[in-house]
């Protein structure tokens, strides 16, 4: 058994409905994210993976159970010890959340500045060499505005990695990227990680190719979840709204070769 | 149908408790985070340049045009009595007490107030103060206090510009153009306005500063919380909408009630 870097334990979510009642979007659900290993959490739209990334990083509270983090309950912290925690994750958000009044370089420099003692002349080599390995050169004086849906993933990523975080969260990256530019990014994350050791969760309706990068896939749907050791293990899975959603994300390809063998 | 409408009643009663809740705890923390270090001076100043610095023409023409038209229009009612010696005393106290307070929080509310919901807004539907507390920095701190605190610098001094161009203005009107005595104007404005009459301009001031910057970044900042805002760019420009026509009344009903009490 691995070592988890974020546990759940019965965690419940409800929104309450414009017509009064409650939806459960999570209902009592449990898991574990390993060490170091890479999480793909996968689902329809609507079907809370956003909200799950919400709670693990306490900008959302849960109705009910436990979010373990390094040892402490996240819901339970407040102010300080919750800035604490939140230094411990890199964050990349589906537009890529760049500030957008301020150029590359700010944006990068901008946890090292806000959170740590380096100097001016210790960032900047900091923030250089970063965006040299994500392939960002000379795009320092550029703002957000100007650069493409890729680059501006790469800065956001560039941006989450500046505080060296154990774990990697990664809402929808490849949301609004062409397939090439798709695949550029999965390899630079496994690049990456593979560089800096983190733990990633990456939150994603991009199936089956994020599936490569997945050491482990948790499926939602309608506020439960199944865990997926592997892509084929989904594939096999005998439970009826696995295989719907199987059939309309995987395709028809997938799909034939399920019934043939 | 009889319930459904009950029900409805209260679920907007919830709302509008929920709302205030969050207004009041927002105010809370912006006022907590001025004491939380590092302290943000540049952005400060960078607010007080543009709520303060910015404003100036703005208030410059509206004190000018409405220290005027006090000028005219206090000339054709005092002269009715046979009383234009008192324009100088009836200018001045208008500008001081009501005007000058009010007028400039208007206006500051139309002009920065406006763009500050709508720069905060448009932060929190694109996820950047999202960003900024995943990434551990406080948004209060780093966003919002430096704006409470241009504010409650530039307001009070605009105010007190206000009211100098006002009287400036009367003094125009009532004296260079309808030829009041100069000195009868000047006199009769310093034996009537009092230390008490100053005191009570300057806390409407800081009260609508904090009025107007509270109510405009609160609503931009809970934009996406807003019951019937809708989403994306529609709602950061209805929100920014409700927050100048909010601040605004609220000034007018602080206006009402800080005389009432102070006066």
């Amino acid at each position: 058994m691995t070592e988890s870097a974020i546990q759940f334990r019965d965690v419940v979510k409800t929104f309450s409905r414009a017509d009064g009642g409650n939806q459960y979007v999570l209902d009592g659900v449990s898991f574990d994210i390993p060490v170091g290993k890479t999480t793909v959490i996968a689902g329809g739209s609507g079907q809370g993976k956003s909200v799950t990334l919400k709670l693990i990083l306490g900008l959302m509270a849960p109705d009910a159970g436990h979010i373990m983090v390094g040892g402490s309950d996240v819901p339970r912290l407040r102010g300080r010890a919750l800035e604490k925690l939140r230094t411990r994750f890199g964050v990349l958000f589906q537009g890529a959340a760049l500030f957008d009044s301020m150029t590359v370089y700010d944006n990068v420099a901008l946890p090292l500045r806000e959170r740590t003692a380096k100097s001016e002349e210790e960032i900047k080599v900091q923030v250089l060499q970063t965006l040299e390995q994500l392939e960002l050169s000379g795009a320092e004086e550029r703002y957000p505005a100007q650069l493409s849906g890729g680059m501006r993933k790469r800065v956001g990523l560039a941006r989450a990695l500046q505080l060296e975080p154990e774990i990697m969260l990664f809402d929808e990256p490849t949301t609004g990227l062409d397939p090439v530019m798709t695949q550029d990014i999965y390899r630079l994350f496994a690049r990456t990680q593979k560089r800096v050791g983190f733990t990633s969760v990456i939150v994603s309706h991009d199936i089956p190719r994020v599936l490569n990068l997945a050491d482990q896939v948790i499926i939602l749907h309608n506020g439960a979840m199944d865990i997926f050791e592997s892509p084929e293990e989904i594939q096999w899975s005998d439970k009826k709204h696995i295989q719907d959603f199987v059939k309309t994300t995987m395709g028809q390809i997938y799909q034939s070769r399920l019934v043939e063998i | 149908m009889q319930l459904n409408f009950i029900g409805k009643l209260g679920r907007q009663g919830i709302y509008i408790l929920e709302d205030l809740g969050r207004m009041g705890v927002y105010l809370f923390k912006a006022i907590a985070a001025v004491f939380k270090t590092p302290f943000r001076l540049r952005e400060c100043i960078k607010q007080v340049h543009f709520i303060g610095a910015g404003s100036l023409a703005v208030i410059f023409f509206t004190a000018l045009s409405t220290g005027m038209v006090l000028g005219l229009q206090g000339y054709y009612s005092l002269s009715k009595f046979g009383a234009e010696g008192m324009l100088g005393s009836a200018v001045s106290l208008t500008l001081i007490m009501e005007l000058g307070p009010v007028l400039t929080a208007l206006m500051v509310a139309g002009r920065a107030g406006s763009a500050m919901c709508a720069e905060l807004g448009i932060m929190a539907i694109s996820e950047q103060i999202d960003a900024l507390d995943c990434m551990a920095i406080d948004p209060f701190r780093y966003l919002i206090t430096p704006k409470f605190i241009g504010a409650l610098i530039s307001v009070p001094l605009l105010t007190a510009l206000f009211d100098v161009i006002g009287i400036a203005g009367g003094y125009i009107a009532g004296v260079k153009l309808m030829g009041v005595n100069p000195g009868s104007f000047v006199e009769g404005m310093r034996s009537s306005v009092t230390n008490h009459d100053i005191y009570l301009g300057f806390v409407k001031s800081v009260v609508f500063s904090l009025l107007v910057v509270w109510i405009c970044t609160g609503r931009g900042f809970f934009v996406r919380e807003i019951r019937g805002a809708g989403f994306g760019a529609e709602s950061v420009s209805r929100v920014t909408t409700q927050a100048v026509v909010l601040s605004s009344i609220a000034v007018l009903v602080f206006d009402y009630l800080l005389t009432a009490v102070l006066l």
